[in-house]
This record gives structure tokens, C-alpha cells and sequence, in this order.
């Protein structure tokens, strides 16, 4: 009846869900992918892209995909062997547990027939597979909580994986064990399959029969006590080897269900009597039917996605794949993401986060953030800033795509998730930094203007709180005890030392770059120290200058006077900057701790 | 002889043949080298908005090391020189050792200040020595003329890199002499690259670039030697796109130290060039001298 009614309804859910993110691929996109193609483009694009490559070379290099790296999961195993294990135990004893307990009657029957799950080797092969889903969840509820792994984060979709899979196998092993015990199980199957005669109230064979299960395969009775007659107990197995044993097993083979049957059986009789195999049965059904409906919106999706993932990646690539393609493998890889966090645990900027506390700094929680953005959820101006700031202080060294288990090309997403943010007009200071040597190398992919207004925008923003401060009109305070500048470095302090000398200003290669280098750069090296020196604050750290310089060093190697020039200008640009993420709203700290 | 290798970011997205030729290099000079997958961003880029943060990357790298007994070697000049600037001011500064050990401690580390920086070319003239290092050599060039690009961070400040005099450094040009190859004194060879403002100023940066290359030329370059991914990146970035005022001009590859060496040291092509250069430098081969090609 559950059954009946429920299976129809979670594969319709399942399927409307499946529908609902094939949509979403082929619909949604970054801006930078996916704005010359509409869907029907994409639709094409990817018929014609998997048409090709099935026909082609690349078949092969989809075919060692499928084996190495979604069959025996060779990206995990190079990264860590016992997560690996972890995942081998969960991926294969599930697998066996869906396509040879759960679809039984679909896959076994027609391989093995006749096919019966309580027959050896089928009997025990299923509690093995429980054991290893078991084996594997304990180490993954370990790494989870007990083994405390910097940067892993931990959301309600990972409680719920373990939580659904825990329910299925926990109500799977203990029905099994009270099935054992139950006395109304017994009764039903004898009356269904035993060959034992005429009336059944005191029956003697059946007595017999109950007699051996009682003693040999865990059942719990009420009938049976005291010493047993041996005679009996033959009787009863005679009877059991020609109406039981042809489709049954011991149940002892069942070696998650047997122990817990043994454990289970002083309060048996009572919990039969409540009737608790059935209603067991019902959870373990439904969890099963809950995990399936839910599966494609879940985290547990990944069991599809992710192979889709890693077979594309296998034969796709910037230079050779149809742009649409990579538009659409990019949504693809959005729901590829099984949140395991190892991008965030290797992460090159992982101490960054440490510092400023903005989680969109980790590969992985910047993910989920830009599944939420090309969802099209209006996010917050802070959120929006938030997300850029963690994702332009990527240095695109390349190793989330390398260690990522399902193989997503993290890489671009983040090179293109970047371009879009820059491009919404987001004041970002990072662009101000090394941080945009990347983007520089590649600025031939970028249409000119794009490619500047982000960078000219910034450079106005990071001036702006300076302006009033540079106009003058505050007296100046000259008196010879040098102000205070909240330098963090402390051996930056010196530029009091500065006799005007403009060694620095003469030596600096940006200066040399132009023509009339005070109207391009305002305050030069000299003019900077100078300004410090009468502790005129705001036109030294709002000028230009701070901002093109190369840090190449030359100013501080030939002061005569030992001011650490170059270390002066970083101290600027950091108050400057400072200042600039403080009035964004972004949390955590930034630049100096005064 | 072992360090504790420090790849940073770029070399292993971008350079990946600067990693494999000094792997490759390394090894036949018997240098040991240990791979730390915990290793993150020295902080380089980071150092202009967020000091603190910058000390942190880098720090964490340092502790890391220490932990494991290990001196650093840098193939990246930024990197050396972020990762040394680190650890002298965490050796001058207690207060700052003591906040960025308290962040450190999350992750179950501690920095005491017992790590030494160094760079590959540093490690190459001092650790392994040049005499050694000559020993080596099976294929010395002929008639190669170099234009080594000794590169700002490692230079600079001199008084936290210790790298070289940095008014007449001499590192670079005894090792490229080493090799045979004929070593310029070149009229910009102290200059920077330009990178560090690529993305920020792109006319400033490029224009540092195209002069530099243009004065290697102009002394007669065949090559420009680097040993840092910035400068190497920069030079072929400035080379690889249509240059108004030189486009017509020949281009002065790029050439990594580790790839002029190890040619000479008879190490195969595959593993100094594994990966394949946007300006090609490949050429330096025509260079071995004949006596020595059949060798």
C-alpha cells in the first residue's frame, strides 16, 4: 500500500527534479560564458559536442575516465588514501545494496534465476554491503566532527546525506534483526512455505520447526522453553531442510542482522507484538523513497552529477569545446560539487581566511555562493562584495581543479565568476594588487573597455575618502617631534630621516615612465616622505602614486638616509585600503589592527 | 643537501617547466628535495591591502618548514623575497611573532624563527658551489650570449634579501657563465620586469617590460635568462602580443636558468621543456658546442 502509493509519487518527484536542473543547465550561466547563446544553443551545442566525441578518438579517453576516475575513484585515492576508503566503502556498498537488494527483482532475477536475497551468496553479501556503507559513514562522520580538519565547513546538506543514509541502513539492519526474532514472521512463512500438513494449532511438526529456529536461527518464541527433546529437534530439521533451507539460509550469515537479533531478543515477544517489523519496514521504505525524490535538489545528487562531471572534463577544454558547452559544463559542475571541502583544505590563500574571516575566500563555500548568484537569488551589496573580495584574492594557482575529487575546473569558474563581479561595478581594492597579474596576462580575452573601466573605477574609489583631507586648510602642526603614523611594520617608521634629497624620485622607474610624472602620479617618492614628515596623512596615502608602484625597491636601496621608502608606500596603500574595506561593511579585519 | 621546496603559485598554473627542469636540476647535483602539500601563497600579493595577512601566508610557509627541520628554497623571487621579509620582521618583532603564532595555532602550528630563505640560484652558488656545479657540466655552449634578468625581489631590499650586492651583483652572471654561455652586462639588468603592476597599470608595466627587452637587444641578447615566473611570464606576455613599436623585431625569448643549466648538464629536453613556451627558447640547443654535441 506505502509502497504502491509512494514509489509513483517519489519517481515522479525524482524525475520533475531531474528535469528541473537539466533546465537550470542549460538556462543559467556566468555572464562571461554563457551571454552569446541562448538555451536552444546550448541544447544544440551539447547534442552536437556529445555526438562528436562519442564518435571519435575521445570515446577512449571517456571510457578510462568512466573507469579510473568514477569507478575506482582515482582522484580521491591520490589525495588522501583513507578518504578514499571512505568513499570506495560507501560507493560500492551502496551500489551493491541498490542494484541487488533494492532493485532485486529488476537486475538480480533475470542475471540469477531463480534469484533469492535470502540465499547464499546473496544473503550475506548483503550485510557486507551494509557493513561497508557503515564502515564508510563512521569514517566520514569522523572526519566530519571528531577529526577537526581546518577549513572543512559543514552545512545542512551534509548533515542531511549522512542523516538519510543513516536511516536507511539503521532501519535496513534492525528490521532485519527483528525479523529474525519475530514469531508472527515465523508463523506467516511457515503457513506460506512449509510442507507441513492439516491443522496448525499444536501442531507437532510445526512445533519441531519452531523448536530448531528457536535454538539454531535466533527466533524468538513463546512456546519454546526449557531442555528440547533431540528427537525433535531432528524432526525439525527435516522439516526445515525440505520447506525452508531451498530459499533460506542460516541467519547467521546475516551478520549485522543476526548479532542484533541476539541483542534484540529478551524484549522480542513484546516488540513483535507491536507490531515493530511492519512499521520498520514502512521507515525503511520511505527513507528510501524520501532519499530518492529528494535526491537531485540534494548533495546526494552527486551520484549522478558528478560522474557527468568528470567524464566532460575528460574531453573538454577551453581551446577545443564549443563556448556554449563550457557554459553549460559550468552549471553542470555547479551540482557536481559534493561540498567534501578538499579545495578549501588545500586552498594557497586558506590563511587568508584566517584573517579576514569571509568564507567566500574558501573554493568550496564560494561555490555555493555562486550557485545562489547565477540562481539568480538577489544577494545583499555586502554579499555581493563579500563574494568578489574571496574570490579576487585567488591567485589561480590551479590547485582546487587539481585535488577536486569530481573533477570540476574550478579554476575557470573562478577566472569568470571574477570578470562578472568586476563588471557589476564593485569597488574591489584587491584589483589594486598583484592579485590582478593574472587578469593582466589574459587581457587579450577581454574587450578593451571592460577591461579597464573595473581597474579605473577602483583606483577613483580608493582616493575618494582623501579628497577633503588633501585640500588643506588644517593648520600644520611643526612641531619636531615626528607624528605618529600606525605604521604595522615596525622598522617602517623612519621617514622622519628624509632630507629631501630625491634620490628616491630620481631612481624610480615609474617616474621615469612619464613625461610629467607629477600630473599622472601626484606626490612623488620625495613629495610622499616629505608630506609624512609633516604629518599630512591623507595626501600621502590618497594619491595615485602608492598604487603604481612596482615594490621593485630601487627608492630604499639608495636613500642615503636608510628610510625604508618602499616599506612606507605598502604601509600607505594598506591604511588606504583599510579604510576601503571598512566602509564596504565587510567583516573580519583588514590591513591594520588600529 | 635538502630543502624544503616552495613552488608558490604561478610556477605550477603557468611555469609548470621551471618546476620540472629544477627538479630535474636539482637532482643531478644532488640536492634532496622534500614536497610539502601544506605549503600556501608566500602573501605576495596580498602585502598591499593587508600586512597582517600577508605575515600570516607567509608565515604559515616558514612554520611549516621549521616543523619539518627543513631550510625553504624559493624558485620565485617574489616569493623569496615575501618569505624572507617575513621572517625578519618576525625576528625583530616579538609582538608581531606573537599575534601571527596565536593565528598559527589554530592549525597546530608555532614559528620560532629558525628557518633560513633561500633561492635556487642562491642554493645553486653557494650550497652547491660553482666549482661543483662546473664539474657537472657535459654540453657547455658556445658563442651564446645571455641577458640575465636578475630580478628586483631577490636583489631588494639587500638588507633583508642578503641575496647579492645590490649594486653589482655577481650570482647570476658567474652561474650563467658556468654553462659557458657568455654572460651581458646589460644596461637594464638591475631594472624591474614590470609585473608586479600587470592588471594595475598595464602601461607603466608593459612599457618596463618592452624597454627592458629592447635594451637586451640592443646589447646583443640571444635570450633573456629569469629565474622567477613573474619576470619569465612578463617577458613573454609583452612578446607574444603585436607590439606597435617593435612588432616587425625578433623577439628575446625568455630562457629559465634551470633550462639553460640543465641543457649543459645533458638533462633530456622533455623534462626542461615540458611545457611548451609562448616565445620559443628552444633554440639554445644550436648553441652546444659541435665537439660536444656527439659527445
Amino acid at each position: 500500500m506505502v509502497y504502491q502509493f509512494f514509489l509513483p509519487l517519489a519517481l515522479a518527484i525524482f524525475g520533475l527534479g531531474l528535469i528541473y536542473k537539466i533546465y537550470f543547465w542549460f538556462s543559467k550561466g556566468l555572464v562571461r560564458t554563457s551571454r552569446n547563446f541562448t538555451t536552444w544553443e546550448r541544447v544544440q551545442a551539447a547534442f552536437q559536442g556529445i555526438f562528436k566525441t562519442i564518435f571519435s578518438l575521445q570515446a577512449g579517453a571517456l571510457a578510462k575516465a568512466l573507469v579510473l576516475d568514477v569507478l575506482f575513484q582515482r582522484r580521491t585515492f591520490k589525495e588522501d588514501l583513507l578518504r578514499w576508503a571512505m568513499h570506495m566503502s560507501i560507493y560500492w556498498g551502496f551500489m551493491v545494496l541498490l542494484l541487488m537488494h533494492a532493485l532485486g527483482s529488476l537486475v538480480m532475477a533475470p542475471l540469477f534465476p531463480p534469484y533469492y536475497s535470502t540465499v547464499n551468496p546473496f544473503f550475506f553479501l548483503r550485510d557486507l554491503s551494509g557493513l561497508l556503507v557503515l564502515a564508510g559513514m563512521s569514517l566520514a562522520v569522523y572526519r566530519r566532527f571528531i577529526q577537526k580538519v581546518p577549513r572543512l565547513k559543514t552545512h545542512f546538506m551534509d548533515y542531511y546525506a549522512l542523516a538519510i543514509l543513516m536511516l536507511i541502513l539503521g532501519s535496513g539492519i534492525l528490521m532485519e534483526g527483528i525479523k529474525i526474532t519475530s514469531y508472527s514472521e515465523f508463523l506467516q512463512m511457515a503457513r506460506d512455505f512449509g510442507t507441513i500438513d492439516s491443522k496448525w494449532e499444536g501442531n507437532q511438526e510445526l512445533q519441531a520447526l519452531e523448536t530448531l529456529w528457536v535454538r539454531q536461527y535466533g527466533l524468538v518464541s513463546p512456546n519454546v522453553k526449557g531442555p528440547v527433546d533431540p528427537q525433535v529437534l531432528a524432526r525439525g530439521r527435516e522439516i526445515h531442510e525440505m520447506s525452508c533451507l531451498e530459499c533460506h539460509s542460516a541467519t547467521s550469515w546475516a551478520f549485522l542482522g543476526y548479532p542484533t537479533a541476539k541483542l534484540l531478543s529478551p524484549i522480542a515477544l513484546f516488540l513483535d507484538r507491536t507490531g515493530l517489523p511492519a512499521i520498520l519496514w514502512v521507515v525503511h521504505v520511505l527513507s528510501c523513497l524520501v532519499g530518492l525524490a529528494y535526491l537531485p535538489f540534494s548533495k546526494m545528487g552527486h551520484i549522478l552529477f558528478t560522474p557527468l562531471s568528470l567524464l566532460m572534463n575528460a574531453v573538454m577544454d577551453r581551446e577545443r569545446s564549443h563556448p556554449a558547452n563550457i557554459a553549460t559544463r559550468q552549471m553542470i559542475e555547479l551540482d557536481a560539487c559534493t561540498h567534501c571541502g578538499t579545495c578549501s583544505t588545500r586552498c594557497s590563500v586558506g590563511a587568508v581566511y584566517e584573517t579576514w574571516g569571509n568564507e567566500n575566500i574558501l573554493p568550496s563555500e564560494k561555490l555555493h555562493s555562486l550557485k545562489a548568484l547565477v540562481r539568480g537569488k538577489a544577494l545583499e551589496p555586502v554579499q555581493l562584495r563579500s563574494l568578489l573580495e574571496g574570490v579576487y584574492c585567488c591567485t589561480s594557482c590551479d590547485r582546487c581543479t587539481v585535488v577536486c575529487p569530481s573533477g570540476i575546473n574550478l579554476r575557470e569558474l573562478w577566472v569568470d565568476l571574477k570578470e562578472d563581479l568586476v563588471q557589476r561595478g564593485i569597488p574591489e581594492r584587491l584589483i589594486l594588487s598583484p592579485y590582478s597579474f593574472v587578469r593582466g596576462l589574459n587581457q587579450a580575452l577581454h574587450p578593451r573597455k571592460e577591461y579597464d573601466a573595473p581597474i579605473q573605477m577602483v583606483r577613483q574609489a580608493v582616493a575618494l575618502p582623501f579628497e577633503e583631507g588633501k585640500k588643506g586648510g588644517i593648520p600644520l602642526d611643526l612641531s619636531h617631534q615626528a607624528p605618529a603614523l600606525p605604521v604595522f611594520l615596525p622598522d617602517a617608521r623612519n621617514f622622519a630621516n628624509c632630507f629631501v634629497c630625491q634620490n628616491c624620485t630620481n631612481i624610480c622607474p615609474v617616474v621615469a615612465a612619464f613625461e610629467n610624472p607629477e600630473e599622472a602620479l601626484g606626490l612623488l617618492p620625495h613629495q610622499i616622505m616629505t608630506s609624512l614628515g609633516l604629518g599630512l596623512l591623507d595626501p600621502a596615502r590618497g594619491n595615485r602614486m602608492i598604487w603604481d608602484c612596482l615594490t621593485c625597491y630601487q627608492c630604499q636601496e639608495h636613500c642615503p638616509q636608510g628610510v625604508m621608502v618602499t616599506d612606507l608606500l605598502y604601509e600607505l596603500k594598506n591604511l588606504a585600503a583599510g579604510n576601503q574595506r571598512g566602509s564596504a561593511g565587510l567583516t573580519g579585519q583588514g590591513g591594520l589592527r588600529s | 643537501m635538502k630543502f624544503a621546496l616552495f613552488i608558490g603559485c604561478n610556477i605550477p598554473a603557468r611555469v609548470g617547466q621551471y618546476l620540472t627542469s629544477a627538479r630535474a636540476v636539482l637532482d643531478r647535483l644532488g640536492v634532496e628535495l622534500a614536497d610539502f602539500r601544506s605549503f600556501g601563497c608566500c602573501g605576495y600579493p596580498l602585502r598591499s591591502l593587508d600586512q597582517q595577512g600577508y605575515l600570516l601566508s607567509s608565515a604559515r610557509n616558514l612554520a611549516i618548514a621549521e616543523n619539518a627541520g627543513l631550510d625553504i628554497l624559493a624558485l620565485c623571487k617574489c616569493c623569496f623575497g615575501s618569505l624572507k621579509k617575513a621572517a625578519q620582521v618576525l625576528k625583530e618583532s616579538p609582538s608581531l611573532k606573537e599575534e601571527i603564532n596565536r593565528f598559527l595555532g589554530r592549525e597546530g602550528l608555532e614559528y620560532q624563527s629558525r628557518v633560513q630563505v633561500k633561492h635556487i640560484l642562491s642554493v645553486l652558488y653557494h650550497d652547491v658551489g660553482l666549482e661543483a656545479l662546473q664539474g657537472k657540466i657535459i654540453k657547455p655552449y658556445k658563442g651564446l650570449k645571455v641577458a640575465p634578468q636578475v630580478g628586483c625581489h631577490a636583489l631588494r631590499p639587500s638588507r633583508v634579501t642578503q641575496f647579492d650586492d645590490p649594486l653589482h651583483p655577481v650570482i647570476f652572471d658567474a652561474l650563467v657563465r658556468a654553462t659557458g654561455a657568455e654572460s651581458l652586462a646589460w644596461d637594464s639588468r638591475l631594472d624591474c620586469c614590470g609585473a608586479p603592476l600587470l592588471g594595475v597599470n598595464d602601461e607603466v608595466s608593459l612599457q618596463r617590460t618592452r624597454d627592458k627587452i629592447k635594451k637586451s637587444r640592443e646589447a646583443g641578447a640571444d635570450y633573456l635568462c629569469t629565474a622567477c615566473p613573474f619576470c619569465h611570464l612578463q617577458f613573454e606576455t609583452a612578446q607574444k602580443r603585436p607590439l606597435s613599436s617593435e612588432g616587425s623585431e625578433k623577439p628575446v625569448a625568455p630562457l629559465l636558468y634551470t633550462q639553460l643549466l640543465g641543457l649543459s648538464l645533458g638533462i633530456e629536453e622533455e623534462r626542461l621543456w615540458s611545457r611548451e613556451d609562448s616565445v620559443d627558447s628552444r633554440g639554445i640547443r644550436s648553441y652546444i658546442r659541435e665537439d660536444e654535441k656527439h659527445a
